[in-house]
Order: structure tokens, then sequence, then C-alpha cells
């Protein structure tokens, strides 16, 4: 059992999508949260072997779309200095800030590493006493545990050259100001597995009542997201509105309790700015007082960056599902890969990257092409 | 530490030339042009490289070529990290240029090596590298004829960079370019994908599997040699290096203006690779190979090379992996495991591992 090839069976993919089309007696509009999940949507194309009556709209769940330009400014900033080895994950390396990216601050001589853990950022502060190691910590539940064990690590070891530069969001609040929106039309979720793995699903059950929406606990294969979508379409072809677990081999009701800890003794919550959303309240993280020494933010002197959002760029739209990317005039035209407007295109998770790698819109006849 | 003299012919696997314990590590004074720089090229590269154009001790090799049309191609070899499971930077320093020579449909041979030396790489580093260069010459039946040593300054270079060109010759009289490529070509892949860049990243990170990847880095010019003596008709040859799959598909596309699409679940790739790029966010269509190319030939023609492949060591998982489907065109689709066909698009930089 490999855990790849079982879940992407096609004849099985085929019979869910025969299922789906059976119990699919009229629209709907369903919303996967996490961009992994949009990832796979658009390069298994599994959206074509729904019904064309249910429609999958893209959520925020994609860290470094929403990581606030100013936090990119501020990272570019800190990345700068000479005395600064700044390490961050892969993708974070291309988002553009207001005029620059990490990468070109690399070009240019910054000391900037790509980790691949943020243990490795300790490593890297304990073999350079005499440089500064900043870690940028960015992601949703899933990667909250693993940086604040870093800082438990860095602090055991008494390192004073390790600080990190937190852009850490929570999905439930972003959930809920998608659904307390006056334009919203998702509903019901796919809720983004791995995070859940980490929280657990028991978060999730005030939402459903509350806004009665189904919100199904979702995988990343393509199995598990067809799996996901008959979960919820069954749901609002019978009227309810529950959670339920599709990822089952990941998933449990309460979580990881000992990762939930480790994030609880670290971080607090904190209103969090999302890029394109907003501040949403409760929907960040931020050091707790006993490890505010490890603050970045605070502990260099990164003074308010001019930040310029590009006007064209409707990434806020595309993060709440009001907009799907070929609908944005700049889509494939002056926002491309290689010159992204926003984060929604630099990201290999984010919508617009996922669209134009996989599919292309025509801009004349404006029809997707695959 | 017995130092062989001049007169003595260095064999593969023998002690360094140059005494370690006298010299561990390259000095600025052995790119400097006086005792120690000679040493260096006349009991190292010229005694282990042993070609009789090197020892005619020209600035220039004198070479004899048939009156046939040649191909010449450069490359220059920058890897980090400069050993790895399958290779060496040696290694790919001749594969990679004896490939590219082997894509025009050459038969490669000779060799021009440059090395640009950091002051303070390992002396016993260096020695390791030039046995694997004669190694892999030997391999792909090409002779080194001329070179050249430079040495910077510490902390200005990364260990060794290199250099090669090569000359090879054509001996059929087949066009082999993009522009041949017709609508109705099969693309075959010799092999299985994705093996050297998982091995490098493997290694660069510090990553380790369970299963050790393992570089596919191999001279290609034996291969598609063979598929020309026995008179297939080719079309179009490209090796996949950096980029992948996906990116050859793209060039060619672009290059030739058509359209192609490819079957991913006919795409060769090893379980260990799949896993590992799995584990990373990677996509295996675009991770680097070293001894891997795609051939476009006519359909027709598709069986019988794959017949002659499959003989040799390195194209014993040929298979055919797509075909070119539309004229005016410059798009690349892939039909996933699903039925649905999607862009395989040319990536825009380099592939990054995802967040989460």
């Amino acid at each position: 059992m490999k855990y790849l090839h079982e879940y992407r069976d096609p004849a099985l993919a085929t019979r869910l999508s025969r299922e789906i089309h059976r119990i699919t007696t009229r629209p709907h509009v369903l919303m996967e949260v996490c961009g992994g999940q949009t990832h796979a949507i658009v390069k298994y194309g599994i959206d074509e072997l729904l019904p064309e009556s249910i429609e999958l709209v893209h959520g925020p769940g994609c860290p470094v779309c929403v990581t606030p330009l100013e936090l990119i400014d501020k990272a570019i900033a800190i990345a700068s200095r000479p005395d600064v080895i700044f390490c961050s994950f892969g993708d974070m390396l291309r988002v553009p800030g207001s005029g620059d990216d990490l990468l070109s601050v690399k070009a240019r001589g910054g000391d900037i590493r790509m980790v691949y853990s943020p243990l490795d950022a300790v490593a890297i502060a304990q073999k350079n006493p005499q440089k500064e190691i900043v870690f940028f910590a960015v992601g949703f539940e899933t990667t909250a545990p693993a940086n604040a064990m870093a800082v438990v690590q860095a602090k055991q070891l008494n390192l004073r050259n390790f600080s990190v530069l937190v852009s850490h969001v929570l999905v439930p609040p972003a959930m809920e100001a998608i659904l307390s929106s006056p334009h919203n039309r998702v509903e019901g979720f796919l809720a983004a597995g791995h995070v859940c793995t980490i929280m657990g699903y028991t978060e999730y059950g005030p939402i459903a009542s509350t806004y009665k929406v189904p919100i199904v606990v979702t995988g990343f294969e393509p199995l598990d997201i067809l799996q996901g979508v008959y979960m919820c379409v069954r749901q609002l072809e019978e009227g309810r509105a529950e959670v339920e677990n599709q990822y089952t081999r990941s998933v449990h009701k309460h979580g990881n309790r000992y990762a939930q800890n480790t994030i609880r003794d670290v971080f607090c919550i904190i209103p969090r700015k999302w890029r394109g959303v907003g501040e949403i309240a409760h929907s960040g993280l931020g050091l707790q007082t006993d490890y505010q020494a490890f603050d970045a933010e605070k502990r260099f002197d990164v003074t308010q960056c001019q930040t310029n959002e590009s006007d064209e760029c409707v990434s806020g739209l595309i993060l709440q599902g009001l907009k799907k990317p070929h609908e944005c005039p700049a889509f494939a035209v002056t926002c491309t890969p290689d010159h992204p407007l926003g984060a929604t295109m630099v990201s290999s998770e984010g919508a617009c990257a996922a669209y134009y790698r996989y599919r292309k819109h025509n801009a004349q006849t404006g029809v997707l092409n695959a | 530490m017995n130092v062989p003299g001049l007169e003595t012919e260095i064999q593969p696997g023998m002690i360094c030339p140059v005494p370690l314990n006298k010299y561990p590590h390259v000095l600025l004074a052995h790119g400097g042009g006086g005792r120690l720089m000679h040493q260096l090229i006349e009991t190292m590269f010229k005694a282990v490289f042993r070609s009789n154009e090197l020892h005619q001790d020209h600035d220039a090799a004198l070479l004899t070529i048939p009156q046939k049309k040649i191909a010449f191609t450069t490359d220059s070899y920058v890897v980090q990290p400069l050993l790895f499971p399958g290779g060496n930077i040696g290694t790919l320093a001749v594969n990679g240029t004896v490939n590219d020579l082997a894509m025009a449909g050459a038969r490669p041979l000779y060799l021009s090596i440059g090395f640009i030396l950091e002051e303070g790489l390992p002396m016993a580093t260096l020695w390791q590298i030039v046995q694997s260069i004669q190694k892999a010459a030997q391999d792909a039946h090409v002779s080194i004829v001329t070179g050249d040593t430079k040495v910077i300054d510490r902390a200005k270079g990364d260990g060794i960079y290199i250099n090669t060109a090569g000359i090879g010759i054509i001996e059929h009289e087949q066009t082999i370019a993009p522009r041949e490529v017709c609508v109705g070509d099969s693309i075959i892949v010799n092999g299985d994908l994705g093996n050297h860049g998982m091995a490098i990243m493997a290694v660069r990170e510090g990553l380790s599997f369970e299963t050790t990847i393992e570089s596919d880095c191999a001279p290609l010019a034996e291969l598609t040699g063979r598929l020309l003596a026995e008179g297939i008709d080719i079309h179009c040859l490209r090796d996949l290096t950096r980029g992948g799959l996906a990116s050859a598909l793209n060039e060619i596309a672009a290059a030739a203006h058509k359209g192609i699409t490819i079957e991913e679940s006919r795409v060769p790739v090893r379980d260990e690779v799949a896993c590992a790029c799995e584990l990373l966010g990677l996509d295996p269509l675009y991770v680097a190979n070293e001894g891997r190319f795609i051939a476009f030939l006519p359909a027709d023609h598709a069986e019988e090379a794959l017949r002659i492949m499959r003989q040799h060591p390195l194209g014993q998982n040929a298979c055919v992996i797509g075909n070119v489907n539309e004229e005016d065109s410059t798009t690349v689709t892939s039909k996933s495991t699903l039925g649905i066909r999607r862009i395989l698009d040319m990536i825009s930089g380099e592939q990054l591992p995802r967040i989460c």
C-alpha cells in the first residue's frame, strides 16, 4: 500500500463520478479550502468529472497567497541585512513584495536559504553564532506545530541569534468570514485534510450548525476529493448540515493533541490580516509572552514599508471564491507565473498558478483550453 | 607515499600522483603557470587522459577529422554537490557534452576540458573527479585532447567548475531537427525519469530515503548511433536535462510549431523516485535527468526503434509516451491517469518544494 496509485485509480474515479451524477438533482456550489486540494482538482481535472450543476470554488487555503504584502516587505527588509541568514520554505521565495522578492535579494548577495523543516533553521543558528538566523514561519495549522517546536528548541538551547517572522493563519475564522459575507455563494465545504490532522474537526460543528453548511474533512488525492464531493452533495440533497470525515486514514476527531499542546504553548490567537481579504478577528497566531524574544518583527527595526498592491490584481476575490482565475482580465495576459501581479499566481498552490499551469484561458474566445 | 614519475602511465584506482601529504588542497599556485601547475597538469591531467593530442604539447590540439559534416558543442558544469550517488561533476561534464552531440545525430570523437578550481579544493576530490572523467570518456569512446586549468581565490567558486566542448562527426544523411517533426510522429523515451534530479536533491538537502536514488548519468551516443545505423527515420532527438521531460517537450513544440500530447500513465517513473517527488510536492515530469532522451519518429518506425533500443542497457525500458498531434500549435498536453487532458506547461524557474 503506497497511498499513491490506489487513490488515483481511474476505475474507482469513474464509479464515484457516476454516483455523484446519480444523486445530484440541482445546482450546488462547494468550496475546497486548501490550496493543495485546488492544485489536485485542476491537475487531475476533477471538476470535469462532476455534473455541470456542481461548481467548485477555490478557497483561501494557500498560506503563501494570504500572507500580507507588508509581511513580505518586512521579510525582504530583514533578509537584506548583511548580518542575517534568512530561512524559508521554498514557495515563499518567489512571492513578490511591493517591489522585490526574496530570490532577487539572494541574487544581490542576501544569505537566503531554503529549508524543508524549521528545525534546519535552528541547526543553522547553532552553526552560525555570529549571524542572526530568521525563519519565515508561514502556514496554517498544519505547519504550526513544527514551527512551534523550532521555537521551543531554540529556547532550550538558549539560542540568542534565532527568531521567527510569524505569518500563521487559522482556517475556521476564514471559513466564517466567507460564510458571513453578503456575497457568499458557498453551500458546502471540503475542509482541509492536513489542517484537521493536527486540529481534529470538533471546531467545525458550530460552523456547520450556525451557517447550515455541510463540512466534509477531505484529503488530497483524486479519489479523496471525489468522495468528499460525493459526501457533501449527499448531505445537501438530503438537507443535512453536518461535519463528516472522508480522510479517515489521516484525521481523527480530536486530532493530534500533542501537536495542539505545542501550538498552544508557543502561540496565542491574534487578529491577522489576510492578503486580498482584510483583517479577520482571531484568525492568526502570534508568539506567547514567554517567547516574545524570538519575534523577528520586534527584534529587527523594520519600519513600516510602503506597500503597493497591484490595481489589476483580484486575488482577494479569487481567495474568497467570488471569481475564478480566468475571469480576471489580467490572467495570462499581464499576469503570468513569470510576471505575477499577486500571490495567487506566484504560489504553486495558488488558484491562478494552477489554472495557468494546467489550463490556458483563450482570452479571445473566453474558453478554457486543455 | 609513492609518486609515479612523469613517464609512468597512471591507471585509474592508483594513488593520487600529486603528493597529498604535501598538497592536500589545491593552491593558487596550481593555476599560476609555474612548477606546481606544470606538475598538476603533467602528473594528473595529461597522465590520466593520455591522448596523443594532449602529449603534442601544443596550445591547440591538431586533429584529423574525416571529410564529413561535424557537430560542435560546449557546456559548463557547476553542480553541487560535486559527488553524488551514480556520478560526480566529472561524469556529468563528459556525458553532458557527449549527449548534446548524440542529440545532433553525431558520433562524438573529441572533448576539450577546462577546469576552474577553487583554492582549497581537496586534492583527493580532484583526483577522484579526474579518474571519473577518464572512465566516462572511455565508456563514451571519446578522447580528451586539449584543456585548460585556472585556480581562483578561496570562496570565489564552488569547489570546481568544468567546461567541456565536443566535436563529433555526422555519418548519415538524415536531418535531425525540430523542424522535421511531423503530425503523427511517435515520441519515445529510453527509460525511467527523474533519477538524477532526485539523487542530487537528496544529497544537497540531506534527505535520506530508505532507498538510495542514483543519478542516471550516462552516454547516449551508442544508443542513438544504433538507431541511425539501423536506418530508423529519426526526425528529432532531445536529451532530458534541467526542466525534465516537460521542458524538452515544450521546447520542441515551440521550435517545431506542432502540438504534442503524452499519456502520463505511459511515462516510466521508478517507485522510489515517484515517492520522493510526492514527499516534496515535485512533479517527476519536470525533474532533471542526465541519461535520458526523447526521439520523434514516424509511427510506423516506433516498434522497430523500441526493439533496437531495448537490446541496449540504456534502452531496456524504452517506450512510446505520446505523439505529435496538432499543426500550428505550440501546446503540450498530458492525459492524466483519470483520462482528463491538462496543459503540460514550461515551468517558470525551478520547482520549489511545497510548504504543506
